[in-house]
This record gives C-alpha cells, sequence and structure tokens, in this order.
C-alpha cells in the first residue's frame, strides 16, 4: 500500500540552522568594496578609470587573502586538468571523433585514434573503423575516459587508451557539483558495502556492481556489455548508495570513499525509500559529519 | 519534455530495476516522490498555489473577471486553462518551443474538467444569457522533472480551492436592466468547491509492469502511458492514452486500477494538507521562492 505524502514546504527546517559563520554573498554586479588597494582576483571586475569600485562578476563568496580579494561561485562549470578522470555521455558521431558532454563550458572531444580497438591491436584507424564509430559508441552512451589535453579554449580531449577506462554498461549515474568531489589517487573504488563506484572530476558519479572478472583486475574497456538482469541485493545496493550520495550532496559534504561509506553505514537502519526523506537524509548527513570529525581528530593526533 | 539522454544500458537497468519493483531512487512502482504544495503566493491573483513534486516545479494562478455565457449553457460559468513552459525549464521552450507540450497539458486539463460535476458552473453564472464568471487558471512551468501531467493537475486542484470569487449583488436597475455591484471589502469572497475537481494520475508501462510518477529518466523507458483524470470518490473523468507504443488490452483494466486507488490517496493527502493550511494562522510566512 503506497503512501503519498503532501507536506507544507514552510514545515520544512530551513537551512539557516546549519550555517556557521558569517559568509559574505554576492551576486553579479555587486560593488564588492570602494577601496582601491586591493589586487583584483578570479570572479571581479573593474569597470575603466572613473569608477573605482570592484565589481563580482559571479555569483558566490567572497575570500580575501590580505590584499587580494576573489569571489569564488557557488556553482561553476567543470575544468579540466591533464589526468582528471571525467565521466561523460555521447553527444555526436562526428567524422574521426565523439563529442562527449561533460558539464563543461564547451563539449569534450574523443579521438577516434584514442580509443582502444577490440582485441587490443595497434594499428592504423582505417576507414572501415571510422565507419564502424556508432557500433562501439553511439548516441547517449556513457564512457568513462582521463583528460588527455586542455586546449586553449578550454575544450578537453579525452582518451581511453586503458582498459579501466571504456563504455559503461549497467548501474546508476548521479550528477553533483564538480566542486564536492575530493581529488585523491584514485577515483574508481570497489566499496566495501558491494558496489564499485566511479567518483568523476567533473561531478559525474558512476555506480555500478562489482565486476568479478577473473582475468584482470584493471577492466574490460567497455567491450563486454552485459544487458542481463541484477540480482536484487546488488540493486539494492546500488539504489541505496544513490540515495546517500544525493543526501550528501544536497548538505554540500565532499565526497570521496571514506564519506560515502559513512553515510552507507548511517543508513542502513532505514529502508531505501526513506532516504528521500529530509529528516532522514539530515540525519545521515549529520552521523556522516561528526564521524568525519572524529576520524579527522584521530588522524591530527599522530 | 524536457531533454534527457539515456545510453542502452541504463534503459536496461531501469527496466530491470521496475520488473524488481525497485527503482533507481528505491521507489516502488506505486511511490510518488515528496509532494511540497503550498497556496496564496501570488498576491495579485484570487487565487494561487505552487507546487514541488520530486524536481518538477510549477506556479499556478487563477484569475476571475466578467464575461459573457455560451450560449449553450446560459447560466453557467467558463473556465480556461492555460500553459506557458518557461524556458527556465528548458532552453529549447524559448519563444515558441514550449507550444506543443503546453497545447497538449491545457487540451487535457479542459478534457478532465469538461463534466457536469467536476466543478458547479452554475455557481458562477450571475446573470442567465448576459453574465457570467470566467475563471482563467493559468499554468507556470518552472522546472520539468518527470511526471508534469499530474503535478499540474493537483497543482491547479489546490489554487482553484483557494479561489475566492467576489460576492456579487445582482439589483433590478432602470429599465428592467440588472444591474451588478461588486464588494466593496476584498476579503467578501466565496471559496470555489473543489470537492469533486479531478487529479490526472499517469501510469507508464515499461516492460511488463506499469509505474506511476515516473521521473524524467522513467519517462525515457516507457513507449506508452495511460493518463486518467480520477475524482476523489475514484471516478473517472476522462482517459488519454499517450506515446508511441502500444498497451496489452489485457493490462488495461489493471492499470485503470491503479491509477483509480493512486487518484484516491492524492485527494485524501491534497485535502488533508489544504485544510491544514487554511486552519494555520495568517500570520505564518509563506515559503514562497525565498
Amino acid at each position: 500500500m503506497s503512501n503519498i505524502t503532501i507536506r507544507l514546504p514552510s514545515t520544512r527546517r530551513t537551512q539557516n540552522q546549519y550555517e556557521t559563520g558569517n559568509s559574505y554573498l554576492v551576486t553579479p554586479g555587486d560593488v564588492i568594496t570602494e577601496d582601491t588597494d586591493y589586487m583584483r582576483g578570479h570572479g571581479t571586475y573593474c569597470t575603466g578609470d572613473a569608477d573605482d569600485r570592484l565589481y563580482s562578476s559571479v555569483a558566490g563568496v567572497v575570500e580575501r587573502i590580505n590584499k587580494l580579494i576573489c569571489v569564488r561561485a557557488l556553482k561553476s562549470r567543470y575544468t579540466g586538468e591533464v589526468g582528471d578522470i571525467v565521466v561523460g555521455r555521447v553527444k555526436e558521431v562526428q567524422q574521426k571523433r565523439w563529442k562527449i558532454e561533460t558539464n563543461s563550458r564547451l563539449d569534450s572531444i574523443l579521438q577516434l585514434s584514442s580509443v582502444n580497438l577490440p582485441g587490443g591491436e595497434l594499428r592504423r584507424r582505417s576507414a572501415t573503423d571510422e565507419l564502424n564509430m556508432r557500433s562501439y559508441l553511439n548516441e547517449g552512451d556513457l564512457i568513462s575516459a582521463e583528460v588527455q589535453q586542455v586546449n586553449v579554449d578550454g575544450i578537453l580531449s579525452l582518451h581511453t587508451r586503458s582498459l579501466r577506462y571504456g563504455k559503461l554498461s549497467q548501474g546508476c549515474l548521479v550528477i553533483v557539483s564538480p566542486s564536492l568531489i575530493k581529488r585523491r589517487k584514485n577515483h574508481i573504488h570497489n566499496l566495501s558495502c558491494g558496489a564499485s563506484i566511479i567518483l568523476a572530476n567533473n561531478g559525474y558519479i558512476w555506480i555500478y556492481t562489482t565486476q568479478h572478472s577473473s582475468q584482470t583486475e584493471e577492466g574490460d574497456g567497455g567491450f563486454i556489455i552485459s544487458n542481463e538482469s541484477i540480482p536484487i541485493e546488488d540493486r539494492e545496493i546500488i539504489c541505496r548508495l544513490r540515495n546517500c550520495i544525493k543526501c550528501l550532496a544536497k548538505r554540500s559534504v565532499v565526497l570521496y570513499d571514506t564519506s560515502i561509506l559513512y553515510a552507507y553505514e548511517a543508513s542502513t537502519s532505514y529502508k531505501v525509500k526513506q532516504l528521500l526523506d529530509d529528516e532522514v537524509c539530515d540525519e545521515i548527513v549529520n552521523k556522516t559529519i561528526y564521524l568525519l570529525q572524529q576520524a579527522n581528530v584521530g588522524n591530527n593526533e599522530y | 519534455m524536457a531533454k534527457v539522454m539515456l545510453g542502452e544500458s541504463e534503459k536496461w537497468f531501469i527496466i530491470h530495476g521496475i520488473q524488481d519493483d525497485m527503482r533507481n531512487d528505491g521507489r516502488s512502482c506505486e511511490d510518488y516522490r515528496h509532494i511540497e504544495v503550498e497556496t496564496g503566493v501570488v498576491s495579485n491573483t484570487h487565487g494561487s498555489s505552487r507546487l514541488r513534486l520530486g524536481s518538477s516545479e510549477l506556479l499556478v494562478g487563477v484569475k476571475v473577471e466578467l464575461g459573457s455565457p455560451d450560449p449553450k449553457a446560459p447560466t453557467e460559468g467558463l473556465i480556461h486553462f492555460h500553459v506557458d513552459c518557461s524556458p527556465n525549464a528548458d532552453p529549447s521552450f524559448q519563444g515558441r518551443g514550449g507550444e506543443d507540450l503546453s497545447a497538449n497539458i491545457s487540451c487535457i486539463l479542459t478534457r478532465i474538467y469538461c463534466n457536469k460535476s467536476s466543478i458547479d458552473l452554475n455557481t458562477l453564472g450571475i446573470i442567465p444569457h448576459k453574465q457570467c464568471w470566467v475563471v482563467h487558471v493559468d499554468v507556470l512551468i518552472l522546472e520539468c522533472g518527470g511526471n508534469l501531467l499530474d503535478a499540474v493537475s493537483v497543482a491547479v486542484k489546490a489554487a482553484l480551492h483557494n479561489t475566492g470569487v467576489p460576492n456579487i449583488q445582482v439589483t433590478d436597475g432602470d429599465e428592467g436592466t440588472q444591474e451588478i455591484s461588486l464588494p466593496d471589502d476584498p476579503n467578501d469572497v466565496k471559496f470555489i468547491n473543489t470537492i469533486n475537481a479531478p487529479v490526472l494520475v499517469t501510469i507508464s508501462k515499461v516492460g511488463s509492469r506499469h509505474v506511476v510518477d515516473a521521473s524524467a529518466e522513467e519517462e525515457l523507458c516507457c513507449n506508452a502511458s495511460l493518463v486518467m483524470g480520477v475524482t476523489k470518490r475514484g471516478r473517472t473523468t476522462g482517459m488519454r492514452k499517450m506515446g508511441g507504443g502500444s498497451l496489452d488490452p489485457e493490462s488495461i483494466p489493471e492499470m485503470i486500477g491503479t491509477g483509480k486507488n493512486i487518484g484516491r490517496q492524492l485527494h485524501i493527502s491534497l485535502d488533508k494538507l489544504l485544510k491544514t493550511e487554511q486552519g494555520m494562522a495568517e500570520d505564518i510566512e509563506k515559503a514562497g521562492y525565498l
């Protein structure tokens, strides 16, 4: 028997309870200061000589470091660095390349020469390979790739030249802000709760079932796609992780394998669909923050 | 609706999930996402409501004006529905891009309200053959997160419930004509009776099961869906099949049964909320958009 809940927004607890300290929020066009002593950083501009005032060009928090003023935007697109892992969706199939959408300012590019051929052959790509591009990656497919190069205009060149990367098969995509993903050495994790996760730097998180392949530790380059049904226990783990990550992202908690695992453990006492409630979400996030702080205290003692 | 793209494997993941009664966010096939409704948010309308369902967000405003009745129904008032898709929801809605969707939704709304019992139009009549109230219901879609039709219908019911029609006095003027006088007090209103107002329930067929309240991704996996207008007592006021796929005639009665059940529950929850809101003190701040 399903339960349809309709409630008033005023019964929702407001965010103000969680704010600590005063943050100086500005919107584009707001005057930050009229003092000429400061140096301009990112997110600011001043208009001409007659006007000495410093304006903000983005919506965000003002940060002042000695004489440098900059505005850190609350919401921004992903700007790539070489070596980052990204998860992207194929938007277009062009002549010798694919256009991939990665939540950045412009679409990224995956050249035909930057993908592994099935079978691992090393040869020059022929016209037949070009005609068969769609059989490998079609519009709408998700891939995991690494940033090879960042062009002058900001367009990222991606490559999937390792068995770790390639087309993604069954799983669940969660989109969060790129700023919430902590930069670590490893972004592809096999979590202890029974699922695997790719925490891409562009804010796309891919949750999938752990491949129990006996061959390589790495992967299969996305050539073996299975569209079979996943067992219900694995599916429940994936859905639970998805809901936990959404809760953490709502409260802007930095996402990495430890924080996600703490949130998962805190959520085991609830049913998966109860995690969609605001109150349950707050409880889980508070527990996670507490556990993270404990862990940090433990680390700092050494 | 808004453009979400899905790869084939993701679609299979969703379809298998629905088969196992565990959707991507853990809901079962008959669960709705959280709905937030607030009425009386737009001050210069006669009635308004704001609704949030998952990631769909809408604003409904109702204004009433004097007009002449339809010659075929001289004692009844009129209701007009208009839907506006804001480019806020999707850049493709700019200019005339959202017209198809708007026309579709307003057409369905008109269809389910166009019967004798949904809204008693006789209460909206003033002087037969000459004057009546014309109710304009304007829906503004701010965000598309799947299941727009259900969200629109719940918001419209809430807004109509909140609509106060001015209490008009008809007096006999000179030479046999009748004069209308509007009250001075803006609070001298009569609220529209929405006891029988229907609510839309969309039942989407995915694989061999059907789901209620499909999210934007689930809508991409569904080929055919049934939209029905259901009243509080579980009676159907209109039905339409959407989508290019086919529906097995044997599964349709099951889907209709689900739709009626869900419709009844939606009405119960919504009526409970509207009653609570009415009972709340006047000075409780409306959450609105800030």
